[in-house]
């Protein structure tokens, strides 16, 4: 039963991401993109890590992916043109580079890793109170570390969308 | 699983589905009737079948002419529009406010015989959690229905609704902390529990008492989030037509007004259960009435379960009922009126409340 839900859930999902990827349509393409997450946090249900699909909803699919669709959309960003020169051409280049790159990654990953490791997880390792615990505890610096980030990040923001005081003279 | 495990679930689904379907539809009738109360109107009054009806029954009448009309109006397709995207938007804004009731306890357990039914139809441990994870994804019929309409109205509605739904889920997020750090839980059965006990044997301990000001910006960023007058303006009509779905018809149009109803309705129902005690019912215990004094009454235990569910409906109507006063007593803010009151008072507010919570727990727990 578990096995063909995440066999479906699998290719759904592997379905979505090349949509986000092929599709012309900017928009279209940032739908997938939250069809996709969506997907990835069903997945984290059928893992039992309930938190964690919450957060993938609640952060992911529901707020940043909002932000990109209403970029898009004041954007107006119309159809990909296909051929827009050498530029494109470089892009495309880096991003198979990066694309192979990872995808070495993560087969020296399955290969090298714990894949006998099949013993079944505690109960309750995915709710609240065990999330909690390893974020406040183990990964405490981490954590802090990255809340200060998103501080500097907000600021910056602040920064950049601040008016400016005076007219620049140039 | 067995087939009766099944079977109750399924049961549990359909009831609450049916209830907030049906309490939607009725709250139309009570807006269209109070509002004209309100206005010194007489309200929808013509609907009869085919005239034969021997006096007017307003109620029933207008409930069953009101979902027919829109049935068998024209569906119409604005030229350019995006086809799938527009038929696809009326249906994401209606099933995230649908499907977010189901953590929403409307009792504590039915016991027949051997079996334990738990009157919830998803028990999470992290309900509070699901509830915000839908009503984070309620903005996508709103953002495209206004885009893929091809024009301009809708367009802007879609843009200022998806900016106010995401200003205020932030309000209601931080609002719902305070509770979440007063309760200690994020399980919405165990938090409908916890509000069981009275202070000094007389006051109920509804979470309301613990967190008056959470609930007070909890409210106010409901109604946002509903997008109702005072906060309408992703409709607006003397604006933008009727915004996002400018360009909807038929039982499309009436699926997004299904959407905005059912939202207040979730909304009166999270209200409810995080401050008002949920299924609770004043002094009543799962033997019976327990008053302060001495006083006992022993009730049967499907009494006692009876009351609990009339308890939360009674008082997720009187919500809904609130939610609709205040939408016909209150004029429309403007625009960035509606971002400052959820940036600059509510966001401050809320974090104040979280921090007040915080020190009281230290110091009193």
């Amino acid at each position: 039963m578990g096995a063909i839900l995440f066999l479906v859930l699998a290719v759904l999902t592997i379905a979505a991401a090349l949509g986000v990827i092929l599709h012309p349509n900017p928009v279209k393409s940032a739908l997938f993109l939250i069809v996709t997450l969506f997907l990835l946090a069903v997945v984290f249900v059928l893992l039992e890590a309930h938190m964690i699909a919450a957060l993938q909803i609640i952060v992911y699919a529901g707020a940043i992916m909002v932000l990109f669709v209403f970029v898009i959309m004041l954007l107006n960003l119309g159809i990909d043109d296909p051929d827009r020169g050498r530029r494109q051409v470089v892009l495309r280049g880096l991003a198979w580079l990066g694309g192979i790159v990872l995808a070495v990654e993560l087969a020296l990953l399955v290969r090298g890793g714990p894949a006998g490791n099949t013993a079944a997880a505690p109960a309750g390792y995915g709710g609240a109170l065990a999330v909690a615990q390893s974020l406040y505890t183990d990964f405490l610096l981490p954590f802090e570390l990255t809340s200060i980030l998103l501080l500097v990040a907000v600021v910056g923001a602040v920064v950049l969308a601040q008016k400016q005081r005076r007219p620049t003279i140039s | 699983m067995g087939l009766i495990e099944v079977g109750i679930a399924g049961v549990k689904a359909f009831a609450v589905l049916m209830m907030v379907l049906n309490l939607s539809a009725i709250l139309l009738w009570v807006e269209r009737k109070g509002s004209a109360l309100i206005q010194d109107r007489i309200g929808a009054n013509r609907a009869n079948i085919f005239g034969i009806m021997p006096f007017n029954l307003g109620f029933i009448n207008t409930l069953i002419a009101d979902p027919l009309k829109l049935l068998t109006k024209e569906d119409v397709v604005p030229k350019g529009a995006d086809k799938f995207l527009h038929f696809l938007a009326p249906f994401l804004a209606v099933f995230p406010v649908l499907v977010t009731f189901a953590a929403v306890p409307f009792g504590d357990q039915l016991v027949i015989g051997d079996t334990v039914i738990n009157l919830q139809v998803a028990d999470l441990d992290i309900g509070i959690l699901y509830v915000l994870a839908m009503s984070s994804l309620a903005v996508y019929g709103v953002v495209l229905g206004g885009w893929a309409s091809n024009s301009r109205w809708a367009l802007l509605g879609g843009i200022r609704g998806s900016a106010q739904m995401i200003s205020y889920e932030i309000a209601m997020g931080l609002a719902l902390i305070g509770v979440i750090m007063t309760f200690g839980t994020l399980d919405l059965q165990a938090i409908a529990r916890a509000q069981g006990h009275h202070f000094f044997d007389v006051i109920p301990a509804w979470g309301i008492i613990y967190q008056p000001l959470g609930f007070l910006i909890f409210l106010i960023a409901g109604i946002a989030e509903s997008k109702r007058v005072p906060f309408d303006l992703p409709e607006g009509e003397s604006e933008l037509i009727s915004g996002y779905f400018t360009e909807y018809s038929g039982m499309k149009q009436a699926a997004f007004m299904l959407s905005d109803f059912a939202e207040s309705v979730v909304v009166a129902g999270l209200a409810t259960t995080l401050f008002f005690g949920a299924w609770q019912v004043p002094f009543l215990f799962r033997d019976g009435f327990h008053f302060p004094g001495g006083a006992i009454v022993a009730l049967p235990h499907l009494v006692v379960v009876v009351m609990q569910i009339l308890s939360f409906t009674i008082k997720v109507f009187v919500l809904c009922i609130f939610q609709i006063l205040v939408r016909w007593t209150l004029p429309r803010y403007r625009y960035d009126q509606v971002m400052d009151l959820g940036w600059k008072y509510l966001l401050p507010l809320a974090l104040a409340n979280m921090l007040v919570t915080g020190v009281a727990i230290v110091l009193l727990g």
